[in-house]
């Protein structure tokens, strides 16, 4: 793992840290949280995007939730967040012994995440199309306070796409080329009409940098996370199996 | 009002480098040389009104204090979820400043009127919300609202303004008037038409330009020294918006209420926002019927 060669994040590796879990030890953790079973194929699509960006990507550290130059990742399609929560266990950011009260009153984790419950979740979310516009400000608010070395994911699926407030901030992003923001598009093909010429033509018709890769690639989901994309925005779709297979 | 706004605003981004300012085309051309001075916190995101709540949202989150703007149809009702959910539930703040109020663009219709606004702020948790009836006033709440920490801010400018400002303090009812037949509320530019509506009346004035929160204290003061709880609320949109705060306010006393504000069926018609508000009954004329009839005074 090197480090990253920039000053506001020299302090961070790529990354968080590694935690009390791994990556084989998820499946359990999840296993953990019942009682959202609707919820469950939507979880386990973005297992491998989440822990690849929280292993290898994103600039996080458990200690560090409130550092102004932490790397933002916002978790938009809150739907199924037993993944996500898997992963925050693994990494430390919150207690494994939290998991099996997953959805209870005295839970902080909801079936859709609240930020001010659970530490490293940025944003409230679960209804749909909320994250990129939260992102863009976000991205938007980084650079005016010079933290220019601080990027902003944001974590979409393809259904969720149809919602109209998404494309206000993709055809924004795109037209000013808001560098530091990023999308990851889990796509698991539940978009009611689908996407006519795949989900990344929407982002490069905005002027993004768009690839497709396997969702459950590690190594191209790495790739493709970390490719460069100067003065603009990047888009990553990741295709995992039919939510209905 | 929308004036003082971009002028005031632009003075402030100069000296307080946490402000930044989202808008969506209406008023930009009040803001080029702010937005040439401050390219990164002066932000048009287009016509697209749930990016401009959702990036104020945003911007709150990495430590800004954002100024939202446009008019009150696009800014309240139209991205209302983004209001609800990029603000309130993620715990962060914002000013949202609009313009157009219930009627100013009487002769563009329906669509660009928000008689409803505050009504549906008051639906949600933590909003602050100015009703300011004159453009002194409309900057007073402003610079409070701008350095008010992370609260959310409603300010709500309207080209109907009265001939004179008052002193404001945020969160504060002022009496302007002392009387033993009733307690007349007038909120923002309301206040002329209610001066003059109960002239030679004798009735206790209260003036707000800041309604939420509701100053409760003022308003049983007011009604314990004229002795009597009879009051009538008279605000600039939509009828009884207030109503609920005053009944909570006076809830261990018998009391009455008339609450006057615009109506709720559409009023198709164009014209100016004068014509309008003679149409709701807000102008002195309209009220000194009602007032009358309701304090028999």
């Amino acid at each position: 793992m090197t480090t990253t060669d920039t000053a506001a994040g020299a302090s961070y590796a790529p990354g968080s840290a590694p935690g009390p879990y791994g990556y084989a030890d998820l499946r359990q953790l999840m296993s953990r949280m019942t009682g959202d079973e609707k919820h469950g194929p939507a979880s386990t699509s973005t297992l491998d995007v989440l822990w690849v960006l929280y292993d290898r990507v994103l600039r996080v550290a458990p200690d560090r939730v409130d550092d102004p130059a932490r790397d933002r990742f916002l978790l938009s399609k809150g739907h199924g967040p037993m993944a996500y929560y898997a992963v925050l266990a693994a990494k430390g950011f919150v207690p494994d012994a939290w998991l099996p009260g997953f959805g209870g009153y005295d839970s902080p984790l909801g079936h859709h995440p609240d930020r001010t419950l659970v530490p490293g979740v940025e944003i409230g979310s679960g209804s749909l199309g909320h994250g990129l516009g939260l992102g863009v400000g976000s991205a938007l608010g980084l650079r005016a306070q010079g933290l220019t070395d601080t990027d902003v994911w944001v974590l979409v699926g393809d259904a969720e796409m149809d919602e109209g407030s998404n494309h206000e901030a993709v055809q924004y992003a795109g037209a000013v080329g808001l560098e530091h923001l990023h999308v990851v598009a889990v796509d698991n093909a539940s978009a009611t009409y689908g996407w006519r010429g795949g989900l990344a033509s929407r982002f490069a018709a905005e002027g993004w940098s768009a690839v497709t890769v396997d969702g459950r690639d590690h190594s191209a989901l790495y790739e493709a996370f970390t490719a460069p994309h100067p003065g603009r925005p990047h888009a990553v779709v990741a295709r995992v199996e039919p939510r209905e297979s | 009002m929308r004036e003082r706004f971009a002028a005031v605003t632009t003075e402030l981004l100069d000296s307080d480098p946490r402000l930044a300012l989202v808008l969506a085309v209406i008023s930009a051309e009040r803001f080029t040389p702010a937005a040439r001075a401050h390219p990164d916190r002066v932000i048009d995101v287009g016509i697209r009104e749930q990016l401009l709540v959702g990036a104020a949202g945003g911007l709150a989150l990495t430590g800004l204090r954002p100024i939202a703007h446009t008019f009150a149809s696009f800014l309240v009702e139209r991205p209302f979820e983004q209001v609800k959910l990029d603000l309130g539930h993620q715990g962060v703040g914002a000013v949202l400043v609009s313009a157009g109020a219930s009627y100013d663009v009487a002769a563009g219709g329906r669509t660009h009127q928000a008689p409803g606004d505050v009504a549906l702020l008051d639906t949600l948790d933590g909003w602050t919300v100015h009703v300011p009836g004159h453009p002194d006033e409309a900057e007073t709440l402003l610079r409070h609202a701008a350095a008010d920490g992370d609260s959310r801010v409603y300010l709500r400018l309207s080209e109907h303004a009265n001939s004179a400002p008052q002193p404001v303090v945020p969160g504060r009812f002022r009496v302007l008037r002392e009387g033993r037949a009733g307690v007349v509320l007038a909120v923002g530019p309301m206040l002329d038409a209610v001066l003059a509506a109960t002239s030679g009346r004798d009735v206790t004035v209260l003036y707000a330009a800041s309604v939420r929160p509701f100053d409760a204290a003022s308003l049983r003061a007011a009604t314990a020294r004229a002795g009597t709880t009879d009051l009538v609320i008279v605000e600039p949109y939509l009828t009884g918006t207030s109503s609920a705060h005053a009944a909570e306010a006076l809830a261990d006393v018998p009391h009455r209420v008339l609450a006057l504000g615009t109506r709720r069926a559409e009023l198709r018609r164009y014209g100016t926002w004068q014509e309008h508000v003679a149409a709701h009954g807000l102008d002195a004329v309209g009220l000194r019927a009602r007032i009358n009839a309701f304090l028999g005074v």
